[in-house]
């Protein structure tokens, strides 16, 4: 018998040949990143729409004269500062998302359990800082399919303050629906994180990661919330800046 | 059970690609993304907002950049995209050539209405 391999017996050893994991990503790491591909897809249709209907639009509500208070602070006269504490706490939270998964690759469930617990609180003190902005444009009048508006008057004058150029009521009622809507939906996006995360947060103390030997699981749902953080960076550029 | 299992296998066997994210990169990038938020909001509330410039098309340009810079580091460090192998990440990525396409569809479709199509009333502003 000769030794010699013919060139059909070698065995074949690239990332595709068989024998080894091709993506080298477990498959519910996998499933996760498809999922947020998918739903990434309808955020991107919300706010193209958004986009579109400015466009469709001559003028439209200046963000800068819309959301000028800090809740419990002031009222009026601070544009973008309250949306900058709540970027900031999103951005942080989003830091000791990793950090979690860091410390899990360490197997250091002591510092998992403290980084999701920040986490956790980080996403809570978002989600209350939403309501209050969400409370403050309802009280202006914001509200889906409505807008402010006085019994007699004109809504030339009880939307000349959000307004830069031209005055719309169909603009305004557009921003109302789109701000309610897509906000609203990261929000909820934003609550089902802070869910997922207790229920993992759970099975660390319940050692459950502890006896199953990885923290894969803190991967997955980490995932989840940095593309939570990253939906919030593009509807604060798209609502909040341009 | 099975799933333990194999969720072990995976980690011991083939799930060490784990290099590139220490504590020290974490926060380095955490200290990009702020920087660039802080940037942003220098654009917005000094130079628009403190009348320094107007706000123009070119304002918004910057701002759209600053945030697929931001989006970058969020899904390449954070979301450790960068790490993983060439083919997954194409398998993710890939997919977004659709969402530009529908961007240039959607906003020439919301153009062409602003300027052949606008019954909206409207009134002059005051100011």
């Amino acid at each position: 018998m000769s030794t010699t391999v013919t060139e059909l017996d070698k065995v074949k050893t690239g990332r595709w040949n068989g024998g080894r994991s091709p993506f080298n990503v477990e498959y519910g790491k996998i499933m996760m990143w498809f999922f947020l591909t998918s739903d990434a897809f309808t955020f991107s249709a919300f706010l193209i729409y958004y986009g579109s209907q400015r466009f469709a639009h001559m003028t439209w509500p200046d963000p800068d004269k819309l959301f000028q208070s800090i809740p419990f602070v002031a009222d009026y006269g601070y544009p973008l500062v309250f949306v900058g504490i709540m970027t900031f706490i999103l951005i942080m939270s989003s830091v000791t998302m990793v950090l979690a998964v860091e410390a899990g690759h360490r197997m250091a469930k002591k510092e998992v359990v403290g980084w999701m617990i920040a986490t956790i609180i980080g996403g809570l003190m978002f989600i209350g800082c939403q309501a209050l902005e969400w409370t403050h444009l309802n009280h202006a009048g914001f509200w889906w399919g409505s807008i402010p508006s006085q019994e007699g008057v004109s809504p030339e004058v009880t939307l000349a303050p959000y307004f830069s150029k031209e005055i719309s009521e169909v603009s305004a009622l557009q921003f109302a629906n789109l701000f309610f809507t897509i906000t609203g939906f990261h929000g909820f996006h934003v609550s089902i994180g802070i869910l997922l995360n207790i229920i993992v947060l759970g099975m660390t103390l319940a050692n459950v990661f502890e006896r199953r030997g990885s923290y894969l699981m803190v991967e997955k749902v980490g995932l989840y919330w940095h593309f939570v953080d990253l939906v919030w960076v593009f509807v604060f550029t798209f609502f909040y800046l341009v | 059970m099975a799933s333990q299992h194999l969720d072990q296998t995976v980690e011991h066997t083939e799930g060490q690609h784990q290099e590139g994210m220490t504590k020290g990169k974490i926060w380095r990038v955490f200290f990009y993304l702020l920087a660039l938020t802080a940037l942003e909001f220098f654009i917005a509330l000094v130079l628009v907002h403190g009348g320094v410039i107007e706000k123009t098309m070119a304002v918004n340009v910057v701002y759209i950049v600053l945030t697929l810079l931001k989006a970058y580091y969020i899904i390449a460090y954070f979301m450790h995209l960068k790490f993983e192998t060439f083919g997954f990440i194409m398998s993710v990525a890939i997919a977004f050539v659709l969402i530009i396409y529908f961007i240039v569809l959607m906003l020439t479709e919301g153009g062409y209405l602003n300027t052949h199509y606008n019954p909206f009333p409207h009134w002059d502003n005051p100011q």
